[in-house]
């Protein structure tokens, strides 16, 4: 039992960046904390992909006459693509965030929400 | 110089599935390097018009020769990506490129107003992008490269949302990209635990090799994680809450735009999950699928229609009429029969139609008026009786009045829902459309019967470039409810294809 949670300790490692990053994207209302939630949820699934294509004794995928056993690269690319999705949505998420910032005066949701409420 | 016409015509035609995407994909970069809104204008409408001509193409050649396989950059599956295009992803890619265009059409007199003169071929560059997304996400056969297309047409669209005139603009916008982060990335999940039980990103080798596995809790919990991912992104209740305030506070060729295709193209996503790769046996038979559709649809049904009465602003109140809409058609997929899609595919088709006439016309209005909210649109229906036409058809159509296309979705609805021998259904689907009748009247009163508020300039219609892209779109809703070939026959070809008589 204990030997199996113990070798899957890459699953628990993502299920617990996930699980925090998804808790703060909720339950913070700092505009910019949400996004470092999103970014740490996406950034679990990076690890979950990225830890999937590892090959027990498997080398990196560079031919050569002396190793038979190689790494899956496929899930590291796929990961590269979306790195850069995080990287361009997390841009998108600040820049957002600045002109909330610029329009309310604020980038707290409670007071934004209370402003809206008001006009 | 014949032959070589002839020749890049051959060229051309082989490359279509691609050209479908390659050409608004150019076109975006084009419509930034413009730099002027006029210019950016004729590149993005010149691309979605040359879009629409490829889906037409792609769609005509689909449904008489059969289903269009194409290896993108000559790399065989499963190492390449594969493009396929069927009945069903052929009548899709039609629906959005066509939208698109008319509401490009749409788009200049009303952009000049909404939106400040420095970033309107930003405008253009956005939506030709996400429209691009759009088609990449219906075209492809590859589960990751769904992926990598939704992001693109969801970062597009937080991006056109933000440009809305008002500052809620701004939080709706921002509201929508957190929840439909989460929506991609649990979709992300889903396709990486897909992709570690069977080794393999297309969607056929998927489909091969799933049956084998159908215990396997990872494919369980891969089912579970797409399907939750795509209900965000398509608005399925309880998972709406991003769609009101996007909808609303969107510039209105945006809302008009989004409205009719962004939700339709991640329900498409999730009948092909669904039927193609998992299969309606795993989703219907093994897993409860029937009832965890059917459940939240019937709620949006009167969710929905309930709350948009009490919308003051007509754009907000479209918005949640749309989520009852959604309802409509998860509640067509959840009978799981070839009735019942093929209801679902008419229903996506008819309902773009007439939500793409609504908020044009409410973009006509905000023109004319500056303003959606009830209160400023009293008396409206004498100054401007074009743009009331449009609304009228159209939302006699939202209601499903025989001669219009609604009426044809709630008749191969109703007969979809009988056939599954669920009667009380019925009732419930008539009952829900009394709330639809009771906003549009609502609208349509307080335009004809009210007098204008004192004050108010006496509005004209809006200019021709507007109005004619919507009386366009009111008078499909009308050809489209007498002549129904075209949509009718696509669907049931279509929901032949995503069953494959897998169930009885």
């Amino acid at each position: 039992m204990l030997q199996s949670i113990l070798d899957h300790y890459n699953y628990w490692i993502a299920i617990f960046l996930m699980m925090a990053g998804f808790y703060i994207v909720v339950a913070r209302g700092n505009l910019v904390k949400k996004l470092v939630g999103l970014n740490i949820f996406q950034t679990s699934v990076f690890l979950l992909y990225i830890t999937m294509g590892k090959v027990t004794n498997g080398t990196a995928p560079i031919l050569d006459s002396r190793f038979q056993v190689y790494s899956n690269p496929i899930p590291h690319v796929l990961i590269l693509t979306a790195i850069v999705v995080g990287i361009a949505t997390t841009a998108l998420g600040l820049a957002l965030v600045v002109r909330i910032r610029e329009s309310y005066g604020t980038i707290e949701e409670d007071e934004l929400d209370l402003a809206d409420g008001e006009t | 110089m014949n032959g070589l016409i002839t020749s890049l015509l051959a060229y051309l035609s082989a490359h279509l599935p691609a050209l479908q995407v390659v050409v608004p994909l150019v076109a975006a970069p084009l419509c930034l390097l413009a730099g002027r809104a006029g210019l950016a204008w004729i590149i993005a409408f010149t691309a979605s018009v040359a879009a629409t001509a490829i889906a037409a193409t792609l769609a005509y050649l689909t449904f008489h020769n059969g289903v269009i396989h194409y290896d993108m950059g000559g790399w065989a599956p499963p190492w390449g990506i594969e493009y396929v295009v069927d009945t069903a992803n052929a009548f899709i890619l039609l629906l959005v490129s066509a939208i698109a265009t008319v509401v490009l059409a749409f788009s200049p007199a009303s952009i000049a107003k909404e939106i400040r003169p420095g970033s309107q071929h930003l405008f253009y560059c956005m939506f030709i992008l996400c429209l691009t997304g759009l088609l990449g996400i219906t075209v492809t056969g590859d589960a990751f490269n769904v992926f990598v297309f939704l992001e693109i047409s969801s970062l597009s669209s937080y991006a056109l949302i933000a440009l809305g005139g008002q500052r809620k603009a701004l939080t709706a916008a921002f509201q929508y990209l957190v929840m439909g982060t989460i929506g991609a990335t649990f979709f992300l999940i889903g396709v990486g635990l897909l992709y570690m039980m069977t080794g393999t990103l297309n969607m056929a080798d998927m489909q091969a090799r799933i049956p084998a596995l159908q215990d396997s809790r990872p494919v369980l919990a891969a089912f579970a994680f797409i399907t939750v991912g795509l209900a965000l992104k398509a608005a399925l209740f309880p998972l709406h809450l991003w769609l009101p305030n996007a909808y609303a506070y969107a510039p209105s060729a945006v809302s008009a735009f989004l409205a009719a295709t962004a939700t339709k193209v991640s329900l498409y996503v999730l009948l092909r999950f669904t039927f193609t790769i998992f299969g309606a046996k795993f989703a219907f038979l093994d897993l409860p699928l029937h009832w965890a559709l059917l459940a939240p649809a019937v709620i949006a049904m009167f969710a929905g229609s309930f709350t948009a009465i009490f919308q003051r602003d007509i754009k907000r109140m479209l918005a949640y009429s749309s989520i009852a809409q959604i309802g409509y058609i998860t509640l067509a997929i959840s009978l799981a029969s070839s009735a019942g899609i093929a209801a679902a595919l008419i229903h996506i088709f008819n309902h773009g139609l007439i939500k793409a006439a609504l908020f044009c016309a409410m973009g006509c209005i905000f023109y004319r008026i500056g303003s959606t909210r009830i209160e400023n649109m009293a008396g409206l229906g004498q100054q401007m009786p074009w743009t009331m036409t449009a609304i009228i058809i159209a939302g006699l159509s939202l209601l499903g009045v025989p001669l219009t296309a609604g009426f044809i979705s709630k008749w191969y609805l109703v007969q979809a829902t009988l056939q599954a021998d669920l009667w009380w259904l019925v009732l419930l689907i008539a009952l829900s459309s009394m709330l639809a009748l009771v906003y549009v009247w609502r609208l349509v009163e307080t335009m004809y019967f009210k007098d204008p508020p004192p004050g108010r300039e006496a509005a004209g219609e809006a200019p021709l470039s507007m109005l004619l892209p919507t009386l366009l779109l009111a008078g499909a809703n009308i050809y489209f409810g007498l002549d129904t070939r075209l949509p009718v026959s696509m669907a049931e070809s279509a929901a032949a294809l995503l069953l494959r008589g897998q169930l009885p």
